[in-house]
């Protein structure tokens, strides 16, 4: 359940994308990657579940470095949901969700009444279930977003890699999925745009700017004028919300 | 369970049911094919024919029809069979891999490559003694498959430049087909090899059947071994990789099959198009997207289609045999460009 990343590196086209993060994710915890575009949180989720190598450094999990685990061991613990996910294929959102159970069937086994639970749990789990029947082609961009979320659910993962999986959600299924993934016993990181959305539902924030990381630690720890200003670039304020206590960000724009 | 779209009638008893009515209806294609012809030899006679030999039985009411079921027809038939099967095998798989609903042996140049392989060994006497026509046909289509790959990862690899590359391999080999068969060729075999770009089942008999058959039913049992990996393939191959799959090898060993199967089947009867496009669709139309179905019902469609293709090239023109390439173009074209045009309304 112990995500832990050593001096990873990482580079594609002669230019260094994950430049040296050591991270640590708690077992049962979540971790919020954000940064600006561009600045590798995809390429770090995509280096977590080995479907990049990393150049140097490594990645373990439970210390047992990825590199070393065969491809389906990794997806049998592990599950992403990519920022976009598009198919030519004509399936519903069942046989979506119904892929997350691949890793757990081998070549020829049986689909099992256990796999079809996962699959209802998922489906219920993301406010999907009636709408299993529906073509993939016909969902909402938000719509699909859950049912992608849904098929990782389905695959029992023990770490769970989100990247950016409020994107195209209406504001209480950001707030639904956020709580869902909060409450999951599975380690989780997710990539986030919304600095106070990830206040609200990480333990821990990651900052990353052009692939190294900046500030790590606590929201409250983590998030502060200063490292916004230089970050992003914005002018902002932060302060506490009354209401649950953690870090309220407030951009101070002109309007 | 999981293949449903909408509520279907499900469990095993079904699926027997449907096996079985599909083998009767493949049956029924071939025992069609067989009982037509210049020579009109009733359903009845020419089964008879068949179980004659299979059962020491004394149905057949003429030696020659006999003969002419069991000798000429029934391999024709049979063979006709093997290469639909095949052909919309390699189309599912191709589609599933390469997230295209266009992919297919001809349209990915894999036929024209396989044809240029086959025709350089027979006229050109490329490989000596060493290489049969079915290994210069492979060498030809492993070559097909390598120049796809490669011009498609050089255009950056998205799925639709992968139909591009194949349209400029097909070009390039039938290019070469063309020249080989001007420079090198009589004229008495320039014109058996109008047969290699159109296909025809005309030379086939019963060792063609002992080639085909095997190779069909052995790249099914490989290809249904990858029916969960084809379908994680859906997102596309790093989805499919978060899943397990072993991604490069699948790849390796599908494509690899997919040439295998291809080449096989064009060195027995040349390249034949759109039966790898149509097939899958229509049976994708009927048992839905998921390959544990899907690659069964390409496996019979395909056979069925094809079959039945060959029966109407011997009677849509009275006294003349078209080339059965021929017929299947007249109904793949026009369903190419309805499905190009559906793909495009959901893009
Ligand atoms: N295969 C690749 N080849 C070249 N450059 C790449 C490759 N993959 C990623 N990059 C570059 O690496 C950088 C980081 O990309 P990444 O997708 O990880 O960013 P991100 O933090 O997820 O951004 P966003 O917030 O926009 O999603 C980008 O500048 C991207 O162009
Ligand atoms: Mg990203």
């Amino acid at each position: 359940m112990t995500i832990r990343l050593d001096a990873v590196r990482w580079s594609a086209s002669g230019r260094v994308i994950v430049d040296g993060v050591t991270l640590d994710v708690a077992p049962g915890s979540t971790l919020g990657l954000v940064g600006p575009n561009g600045s590798g949180k995809s390429s770090l989720l995509r280096l977590v579940c080995r479907l990049r190598r990393v150049a140097s450094g490594v990645v373990t999990l439970d210390g047992t470095d990825v590199a070393a685990l065969p491809r389906l061991a990794v997806a049998r613990r592990v599950a992403l949901v990519e920022q976009q996910a598009g198919t030519e294929a004509q399936l519903n959102v069942r046989q979506v969700v119904a892929l997350g159970r691949t890793p757990h069937l081998g070549a020829l086994a049986p689909w099992t009444t256990a796999d079809a639970e996962a699959v209802e749990t998922a489906l219920d789990q993301v406010g999907m279930a009636e709408r299993r029947d529906q073509p993939w082609h016909t969902l909402s961009g938000g719509e699909r977003q859950r049912v992608q979320i849904a098929r990782a659910l389905a695959q029992e993962p023990r770490e769970l890699l989100l990247d950016e999986p409020t994107n195209h959600l209406d504001i209480r299924h950001q707030l639904e999925i956020l709580g869902l993934v909060r409450r999951l016993p599975a380690t989780v990181m997710v990539a986030l745009h919304d600095l106070n959305l990830a206040a609200m539902f990480c333990d821990t924030l990651a900052v990353l700017q052009a692939g190294r990381i900046v500030a790590a630690g606590p929201p409250e720890a983590v998030l502060d004028e200063e490292l916004i200003r230089s970050v992003f670039g914005v002018r902002a304020r932060v302060g506490r919300s009354p209401h649950h206590g953690r870090p309220q960000v407030e951009y101070l724009v002109d309007v | 369970m999981r293949d449903e779209g909408r509520p279907r009638l499900d469990g095993w008893p079904l699926r027997a049911a449907l096996a079985a009515l599909s083998v009767a209806a493949l049956v029924l294609a071939i025992g069609l094919a067989v009982s037509t012809g210049e020579m009109r030899i009733p359903l009845a006679a020419a089964l008879g024919a068949i179980c004659d030999r299979i059962f020491g039985t004394a149905f057949a009411p003429s030696r020659i029809q006999a003969g002419i079921v069991w000798d000429y027809r029934l391999s024709r038939a049979l063979v006709a069979a093997c290469c639909g099967a095949t052909l919309a095998l390699c189309g599912a798989i191709l589609q599933a891999l390469l997230r295209n609903p266009l992919a297919e042996p001809y349209v990915l140049g894999i036929s024209a490559g396989a044809s240029t392989g086959a025709v350089a060994v027979l006229i050109v006497g490329f490989g000596g003694d060493v290489l049969t026509l079915s290994g210069g046909a492979f060498l030809g289509a492993v070559a097909a498959v390598a120049l796809v790959a490669l011009l498609a990862a050089g255009a950056g690899g998205g799925t639709d430049r992968v139909i591009l590359a194949g349209v400029a391999g097909s070009q390039l080999f039938n290019a070469v087909t063309s020249y080989i068969v001007t420079t090198s060729a009589s004229a008495e075999q320039a014109r058996g090899v109008m047969f290699w770009l159109l296909g025809s089942l005309g030379g086939v008999r019963w060792p063609d059947v002992y080639l085909a058959a095997p190779v069909a039913l052995a790249g099914f049992a490989v290809a249904a071994f990858h029916a969960r990996a084809l379908d994680a393939f859906a997102f596309g191959s790093d989805a499919a990789a978060a899943l397990g799959v072993p991604v490069g090898r699948v790849r390796a060993v599908l494509f690899g099959l997919t040439a295998a199967m291809a080449a096989t089947m064009v060195s027995m009867v040349g390249s034949i198009g759109f039966v790898g496009l149509v097939v899958p669709h229509a049976a994708r139309f009927l048992v839905g997207p998921g390959h544990a179905r899907l690659l069964p019902a390409s496996l019979v469609m395909g056979a069925i289609f094809m079959v039945l293709a060959d029966v109407v090239s011997r009677i849509l023109v009275p006294q003349q045999v078209l080339p059965i390439g021929v017929v299947t173009a007249l109904v793949g074209a026009p369903a190419f460009a309805a499905i190009l045009y559906r793909s495009r309304r959901l893009a």
